[in-house]
């Protein structure tokens, strides 16, 4: 089958693999109809996380069919069109059990801090990605959903990940009715969080990013404010404090994570260098534009080690911050209600279909934020 | 459950001011169980057969019911993984080897490449086809930032040899080759801060 193989940083092709197989009784193997690069990818793709080894498969966001199930699985049959949430999660340890799907204890040896991922390197479990024309989905009977008659591949395929995380960090923003709600990033993630900030009641939402065209974009998807914050300001925390009544923001979400921009010490040390766990820019901004006992809510990623960040501000500011990889099952049935509602219409931030042949273009793509790229769909030979 | 040397009840004062709704901890009690009252069991899931090398961290007495089988650690790059995997999540001996083998495991794989036949095709791989449609200028900059990098580092390892005996001449000859591989991806990244 053809898959995608990582090579080396910003290096990576499409390559004939051997079939996934069954290799735990609760496994399933997908056949692949759509896949998605993700702003999560890039760290991985800039060869910024720690265990990533050649020849892996990425991909963490795809929908598929059902072709092959484990003696163990009663949940699914072969045939059935599933969307996968991007966490392996058992259901049964203590995390999964409170609803931590993003936590789970049992899918992941090789970092206690971190749940299995697909496709995340060997940091996230070793597993290999939906960047491919199959995959192996372990714990069949828990994670994989069966997509509801009517909806669409495009809008199934972002509830796996990007939507459901805009929205988790909308609710851990702790968002209360008419909060001014500051959003750092106008990506697939920022703009979910942005539009889900109104579904808990904020009364003024605010995006900054430095891509035009992306600002343009969640301007009127969300709708909100947004602003770039290379040429609409000279610094980003006084723009926002001189917004809120020289308040600060009650609530703000990092949306970015460790490729930030913006900062030439934290873009040094922290993604050229790789001395701190990623460029903790958006962070730093984040919990100085935030009001004292404010929320900051970090859904953006980072490295497993250490970052630059203003933690006596944490202190003496008396802030909440609270993050986590998301969820995605907990909000599973909540987000198909708003999407078969059209309360959230995801795939609209599709802009580009993109050959799995032509893997490595979609990846330069998608990371230099060519051709005013959002969100880049891959499309599989076996699936066209 | 948890064996307490001292049992709270017998402390004076315990928990008089509990406050079981004051969770800033996510998801919101609400929305939780309070299974860590009863302490940290679970009926685990069959385990998956261990059939190829896992490296687990030492935070945790086993492996998981069920783990991912890509790339088991090989070669030099494996060697490297495995030291790192005697340290805990929370040393930098254990995540910085782990870059230093991803770095390894790089040229490894380009030899691998070489020993089937392939010469990785760099320019398909990096995506520069699409840079070439959407973004040439900077792409011909950052080339050319690094062919003038290279011609450098290729003068400047090859100056004053002259004088030299030959034996010498030779061992520096393949350092520099040795070097023109690496600084390829050190440089790219380098000028990629160019579109930022
Ligand atoms: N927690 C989770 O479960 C989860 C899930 C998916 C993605 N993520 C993370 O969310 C982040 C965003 O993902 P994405 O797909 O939208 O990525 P993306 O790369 O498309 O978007 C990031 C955006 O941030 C902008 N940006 C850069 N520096 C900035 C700064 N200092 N301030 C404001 N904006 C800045 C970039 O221009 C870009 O538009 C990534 O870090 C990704 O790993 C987390
Ligand atoms: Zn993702
Ligand atoms: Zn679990």
């Amino acid at each position: 089958m053809l898959a995608m193989d990582y090579r080396g940083p910003k290096r990576v092709r499409a390559t004939q693999k051997p079939m996934p197989e069954i290799k735990h009784p609760e496994d399933a193997i997908v056949r692949v109809t759509r896949s998605c690069i993700c702003g999560s990818d890039l760290h991985l793709y800039n060869g910024n996380v720690p265990d990533t080894r050649v020849g892996t498969t990425f991909g963490h966001e795809f929908v598929g069919e059902v072709v092959e199930i484990g003696a163990e699985v009663t949940k699914l049959k072969v045939g059935d069109q599933v969307l996968v949430p991007f966490n392996i999660s058992c259901g049964r340890c203590h995390f999964c059990q409170q609803g931590l799907y993003g936590n789970c204890h049992e899918s992941n040896p090789m970092a206690t801090a971190v749940g299995g991922i697909y496709g995340y390197s060997h940091t996230a479990g070793g597993y290999h990605g939906g960047q491919a024309e199959y995959v192996r989905v372990p714990y069949a009977n828990l994670n994989p959903t069966v997509i509801p008659p009517g909806m669409d591949l495009d809008d199934a395929v972002l509830l796996t990940d990007v939507v459901p995380t805009g929205y988790q960090a909308a609710e851990m923003a702790g968002i209360q009715p008419g909060n001014t709600v500051v959003v750092f990033g106008a990506g697939p993630v920022g703009i979910m969080a942005a539009k889900s900030a109104w579904l808990f009641g904020a009364g003024r939402v605010i995006v900054l990013d430095k891509e035009d065209y992306r600002l343009e974009f969640v301007r009127n998807y969300a709708p909100c404010e947004a602003y770039n914050f290379e040429k609409d300001m000279e610094d980003p925390v006084l723009f926002i404090k001189k917004q809120t009544d020289w308040m600060g923001a009650d609530c703000v979400i990092d949306a970015v994570g460790a490729e930030a921009a913006g900062d030439v010490l934290q873009t040094i040390t922290g993604r050229k260098l790789l001395v701190q766990a990623g460029s903790a820019t958006a962070v730093h901004w984040a919990i100085n534009s935030v009001k004292k006992g404010g929320v900051v809510s970090i859904v953006g990623v980072y490295g497993p080690t250490d970052n630059l960040v203003p933690i006596g501000n944490v202190l003496n500011k008396g802030l909440t911050i609270r993050g986590n990889q998301t969820a995605v099952k907990r909000h599973l049935p909540r987000l198909i209600e708003h999407v078969m509602n059209g309360v959230i219409k995801p795939k609209e931030i599709i802009t580009h279909r993109i050959p799995l042949e032509d893997i490595a273009d979609g990846y330069r793509i998608f990371s230099d934020k060519l051709d005013n790229c959002i969100k880049p769909v891959l499309m599989m030979p076996t699936a066209r | 459950m948890q064996k307490h040397v001292i049992d709270p009840k017998s402390v004076p004062g315990w928990g008089v001011d509990a406050d079981p709704e004051n969770d800033p901890t996510y998801p919101m009690k609400p929305h939780r169980s309070d299974l860590e009252e009863q302490g940290y069991n679970w009926e685990r899931p069959t385990q998956q057969p261990i059939d190829v090398e896992i490296l687990h961290s030492n935070e945790r007495p086993n492996v998981t019911s069920v783990f991912g089988t890509a790339s088991p650690p090989q070669g030099l790059s494996g060697m490297i993984r495995r030291w790192a995997f005697r340290w805990s999540e929370n040393e930098y001996n254990h995540w910085l080897p782990l870059i230093l083998a991803d770095r390894v495991n790089v040229v490894e794989g380009v030899i691998e490449d070489i020993a089937h036949g392939k010469f990785p095709n760099i320019w398909k791989e990096k995506g520069y086809n699409a840079s070439w449609k959407h973004d040439r200028t900077s792409l011909i900059l950052r080339l050319s930032a690094f062919a003038a990098v290279t011609a450098g580092l290729v003068l400047w390892m090859t100056s004053g040899d002259d004088s030299k005996g030959s034996r010498k001449k030779k061992k520096n000859k393949k350092k520099a080759r040795y070097y023109d591989e690496n600084e390829y991806y050190a440089d790219d990244r380098y000028y990629d801060e160019n579109q930022y």
